[in-house]
Formats: structure tokens, sequence, C-alpha cells
């Protein structure tokens, strides 16, 4: 192991980390301002200039709450839960290639964490993990309404991870490796060879399935019958108070951010953008500007899941079940059926 | 090498937490550690593939059922069932049982040769993938029939015939 | 339901449409402290009692308000006005304390409609939020209306 490697690697998941709990943090603001917006109101504005300090401040009163862990509840794992669940969502982005490799001085700097070569398979077994700091925090907190939402969380990720398995496999058949550095540089620029070379262009079923799944295993609205208040109280963290509560909701923007990123690599061309080798520019800058393509990829992604949130009401627990089961598990089967399909015909002709 | 000790202890160690542990929903949580530990094996044997599906099949789906199911059961001591004397001692025979069967069958072994691949990197998605689809097509194709009729069954049986019932 | 219904993405397309024009429009917020939000003309709020022209408290402790409240929020207690003391109060008898207990208060107005001397009106702000009961009761230091000026 070089030295210099090692530092780089580490010098890269800091800055990673530290950009994903940025970027959590200022989500709950963007969350709320895109609320306000929607509605006609203006959102958090008093904490700072339009309220950019707004998070600093909830992060301080979740530090200080009264910290409550039930009499009857199982200490340990009341504690596991959301550590597990804040655990899963940040390891996910391990994987991301977040830009071109850049060179500097000689050296080539991936800007990835590792390329391992099942890429995208880790990130399905992570995300299938996170389902784990939702049912043991529920199921510790010794309460009905903890458990019917740890409950709820457990089937419907378990549901939803079948129709995402499926309609990956779609978009796997056509890019034909299973490293997201590879599905990336696949996409590169914007336009080849006649079609489009991003993903969504060539499977938007696929992707559009994928999205819809990525909203279910995220929790999010219009699938957030976990934590649905008007029914459990808050779900699986109604005994959760001061910062383990802050771990569960922090988790579900971590979640947001890295399925967002997951998002944009397969399917929106990652770092790549239009024109990108038309410029002149050197290759440095190219890359530098690929990471800020990739963000604004990110935050437009994030920026949907929130506007979805405040359009579409909640769905009803059948009709979450029959749409993972009875329609998006079918599509996808259907999806591969076509591709392959199309792939034989294509290279017939 | 050291590290191979290191898991494979810790496998040892928490599939015997598994079976000491009186709460099931602990037992479950030393299970998932244990197929944790395996996941790494495979690692530590090149098998990417294999070490994946392990980690996403068994810990990330079969296990959360398992969970699922114990979570609604909520075993403890007062609804546990209270168990007679010769289920104790059936139990204590079967298990000596299956000891000597399994102490016999390991004296039966020749120690094998240290095991070397033809191929290190067999392990890998797209090497495992040609040797599944061009040498062994048909057991797989015939391991996925026996998959789906599983499945038919299972959907069978859940599903009662309103007529009769 | 037709096939464009059933798949419903057509429906929820038309519904982040109508939220994406949302995000564009007016803001309805007024920001309270800074602005406030115009009252309407028979807006009741907090309580004052009223001087005349010569700056002198038109109330004469007469009662009528008191026993008008039908919250029983009021109570006062009288005084006869001494010599000298023409310059304050306008009638011979006057309110030396008068209380008027907001937490009691429903803010009918009918203290203001049994007033025969025009001595109180509701036309004050909301009454501000406290910690303890006792800071509700507000004597007449908090009810007159300032002396004028001249």
């Amino acid at each position: 192991m070089e030295y210099a490697f090692v530092l780089e690697k580490l010098i890269l998941v800091t800055v990673i980390f530290l950009i994903t709990l940025g970027i959590a943090a200022y989500s709950t603001l963007a969350e709320r301002k895109i609320a306000g917006f929607i509605q006609g109101r203006v959102g958090p504005h008093r904490a700072g200039p339009w309220g950019m300090f707004q998070p600093l401040a909830d992060g301080g009163k979740m530090f200080f709450k009264e910290e409550i862990i039930p009499a009857e509840s199982n200490r340990f794992l009341f504690i596991a839960g959301p550590s597990l669940a804040l655990l899963t969502a940040s390891i996910g982005s391990a994987v991301i290639p977040w830009g071109r490799a850049l060179t500097i001085g000689g050296r080539t700097i991936e800007l990835q964490v590792t390329d391992i070569n099942v890429g995208l398979l880790y990130i399905f077994g992570v995300v299938s993990l996170g389902v784990y700091g939702i049912m043991i925090g529920g199921w510790a907190s010794n309460n009905k309404y903890s458990l019917m939402g740890a409950i709820r969380a457990a089937s419907q990720n378990i549901s939803y991870e079948i129709a995402m398995g499926l309609s990956i496999i779609a978009l796997l058949m056509v890019t034909g490796t299973l490293s997201l550095k590879g599905i990336a540089a696949q996409q590169d620029g914007f336009w080849a060879d006649g079609w489009f070379t991003w993903n969504v262009f060539k499977q938007p079923l696929s992707f559009l399935i994928f999205i819809v799944c990525a909203f279910a295993e995220c929790n999010r609205t219009p699938f957030d019958l976990p934590e649905s208040e008007n029914e459990l109280v808050a779900g699986y963290h109604t005994e959760y108070s001061g910062f383990k509560l802050g771990a569960f909701l922090f988790a579900e923007y971590i979640n947001m951010f890295v399925s967002s990123a997951v998002m944009s690599t397969l399917y929106f061309g990652g770092y790549n953008f239009p024109f990108m080798h038309d410029l002149g520019l050197s290759e440095n800058v190219v890359a530098i500007l690929g990471v800020l393509a990739l963000f604004a990829k990110i935050f437009f992604f994030i920026f949907f899941f929130m506007w979805i949130r405040w359009t579409i009401p909640r769905f009803r627990y059948d009709q979450l079940m029959n749409l993972g089961w009875k329609t998006l598990i079918p599509l996808a089967i259907a999806n591969i059926v076509i591709t392959g399909i199309w792939m034989t015909v294509k290279d017939l002709i | 090498m050291n590290l191979f000790y290191l898991i494979a202890f810790l496998s040892v160690f928490f599939s015997l937490l598994v079976i000491f542990s009186k709460n099931p929903v602990y037992s479950v949580l030393y299970l998932i550690i244990t197929f944790f530990t395996f996941t790494i094996h495979y690692v530590l044997l090149n098998a990417q593939f294999l070490a994946i599906v392990n980690f996403i099949v068994y810990m990330g789906a079969i296990m959360v059922l398992f969970l699922f199911v114990l979570m609604l059961l909520n075993l403890n001591k007062d609804s546990e069932p209270l168990k007679s004397n010769i289920v104790k001692i059936a139990g204590v025979v079967a298990g000596m049982c299956l000891l000597v069967t399994l102490a016999g069958s390991v004296k039966a072994l020749n120690v094998s040769d240290p095991l070397v691949l033809k191929n290190p990197d067999i392990g890998l998605v797209q090497n495992l993938g040609k040797v599944l689809f061009k040498d062994f097509l048909l057991p797989f194709e015939v391991s996925s029939i026996l998959l789906l009729a599983a499945m038919v069954g299972a959907v069978l049986l859940a599903k009662k015939d309103p007529k009769k019932v | 339901m037709s096939f464009s219904e059933r798949i419903y993405l057509p429906s929820i397309l038309k519904g982040l449409a109508i939220t994406f024009k949302h995000i564009f429009k007016k803001r309805e917020t007024i920001f309270y402290p800074e602005q406030e939000r115009p009252v309407s003309e028979n807006w009741r709020g907090l309580h004052s009692l009223k001087r005349d022209e010569k700056g002198r408290e038109r109330c004469t402790a007469c009662g009528l308000c008191a026993l008008a409240c039908p919250a029983e929020a009021i109570t006062m207690v009288a005084a006869e006005r001494k010599k000298g003391e023409e310059g304050l109060y306008r009638e011979e008898k006057y309110a030396a304390v008068y209380e008027i207990n907001m937490l009691r208060c429903i803010f009918c107005g009918l203290c203001e409609e049994a007033c025969p001397k025009e001595a109180i009106y509701l036309d004050g702000p909301i009454v501000e939020a406290d910690y303890l009961r006792k800071d509700f009761i507000f004597g007449k230091d908090k009810l007159v209306e300032a002396p004028l000026k001249s």
C-alpha cells in the first residue's frame, strides 16, 4: 500500500462523508422551504438570511432535548436501531463515481472511493439492510404503533426490492457491467451513434419503475406508510426523542441523497454532460465540471423527491402492495423480455 | 490467513450465540451477523458475486422475513409452552445421533489436497455467468423450474378455495 | 376508468405542474411582529380606558361594565374625587382600582356597549402571551390611555 494512495482515499472518504452530512442537513431546510413555496408561504426565514442557520438550530434542539427510553423497551436494541439506520444510509455512497479521474502532477486520482465490480449489487445490498434499523428500532420500542410501522417498513421494502432488482436487470442487459464506474463511463457525452447515450433514453420504463421503487425504499411520500402519522402516531419512531429521533430523520435524508446519486449515475449520465468534449477544455476542468454536473442532477432529484411529497397524497396500504406486486413486477419482467427481443433483433440486423 | 482465522472464529462464535440466546429475536440478529461473516469469507475467497448475493438474499431478504415473523409472534417466557421431560430426552438423543453421524462422516473424509483454483477469477460475475450459462446450463434451468414449482405450490397453499370455506 | 386514468401518470404530471406553478405565485405570508394584518372595523382586542379631550379619565366607576360582563372579568373599586384632582378625573366619582382578568375575558364587547360614559373601548391589539396567571390581571396601569401631551 502506498501512503499517498491511503491518504488520497482517506481525504475522499472524509470529504464525501461531510458533503453527505451537509446535504442531508440542508435537505431538511430545503424540504421546509419548498413546502412553503408550494403552499404559498416562505418557509423558515428567521435563523440567519433565508433561514440558512435553521439546520444548525434544529440540530442543537435535537441535542438538548430530553432522551427518553421507554421503561419496558429493549434498551440495547432501542439505541442500536437509529445507529444502524444512520450507518446503512451513509455507506451506500462508497461506490458512486463522483467524477472523471483527476490528474495532478502525474498522479491519477479517481473520484470514487472504491470501484468494486459488483458495485450496483453492493448498493442493492446496502439498501436491503436499511430496513433493519427501522425494524429493530420499531420492535425495541415495545409499542404497537412502532411495531406496526416496523412491519410495514419491512414488507414494503422487501416487496419493492424485487421490482427494483428486476428493473435494473433490463438496464444491465444494455450496459453489460455491474460496475458503476463502467456504467457512468458508457454514458459519455450526450449523443453518440444516432441516439442519446444516457440510459434513461434507452430504458425509460426501467427508470420509471426504479424511481417509484426508490421512493418506496426511502419511505418517502406517497409511500411513507411506516410513519404515516394519521394512522400510526409517528410509526416506527413514535417512542423516539432527542438525538435518536434525529438519527432516524437524518437517515431518511441521507437515503434520499444516495438514491438521487444512484439514479443520476445509472440513468442520467452521472458526471457526464452534453458537449463535454467539444468545449476544448483540459481534462481536469472537464472532470471538475462533471462533478458539478453530477451534483446538479442530484439536487434536481432531491428537489423532485420533495416536489412529489407536496403533490401526491399517501397511498393506502393495499394500493401500495397492489402497485408493487401486480403492476411494477409484471411491468419490469415485460421490460426485460422486450429488451431481450430488441437486443437480439438488433444483433441480427 | 490471520484474517481468515479471525473471521472463522467470529462465525463460530456468533452461530453459537444463535443457539444459546434465549430471546428468539436476538437469535435472528446473531444469525444475521453470522451471515455477514460468511459474506466476508466469500470475499476472502474472491467470490464477489456469491458474497454480494449472500448479502442481499440472506441478510437483506430472508432474515428480514424471519425477523418479521418473530416480531409478530412476540415469543417470551410466558407464552412459551412447557416442555415435558420426554421431549427433552428425545431432543438430547436426536442431538447425540446427529453428533455421532457428523463425527463419523468427518472421520471418513480424507484430508483433501490444498485447494488450488485453476482460475482464481472464477468468482467474478462475468466468469461465473459464463460457467453457469455454458457448462451448467441444464442444471441451472432445472433448478429455476424447481423454484417456480415451489412458488406455485406456496401460492396454492396460501390461497384458499372460496367455495370450500 | 380509461387507460390513461388507470396508469395514474398523467394525473401525477398534472398535479406536479400545478404545484410547480404555485412555487412562483405570490407568498401569502405576513411577517407578523414587523408587519401586521389590517383588522376589521368591528375588531375587538385589548380594552383601553379613555380620557376626554382635556385628558381626564372618563370612567365614573358606575359598575355597569362589570354587571354586563358575562365572564365576570371586571372588578373595580370606586373612590371620591378630592379637591384638586379635577384635572385627573372628569366625574366626581372615579375608579381607584379597575382590573380586567384577561384569562376570563371573552372579548364580547358588552362592557363597551354598557358604558354610559364612553369610557371603555376594545380597540387595542391582541393580548400577549405570558407565563403566570397573575400577570393576566390587567390593572389601570395597563388599561388607561396615555395622558395627553400638552
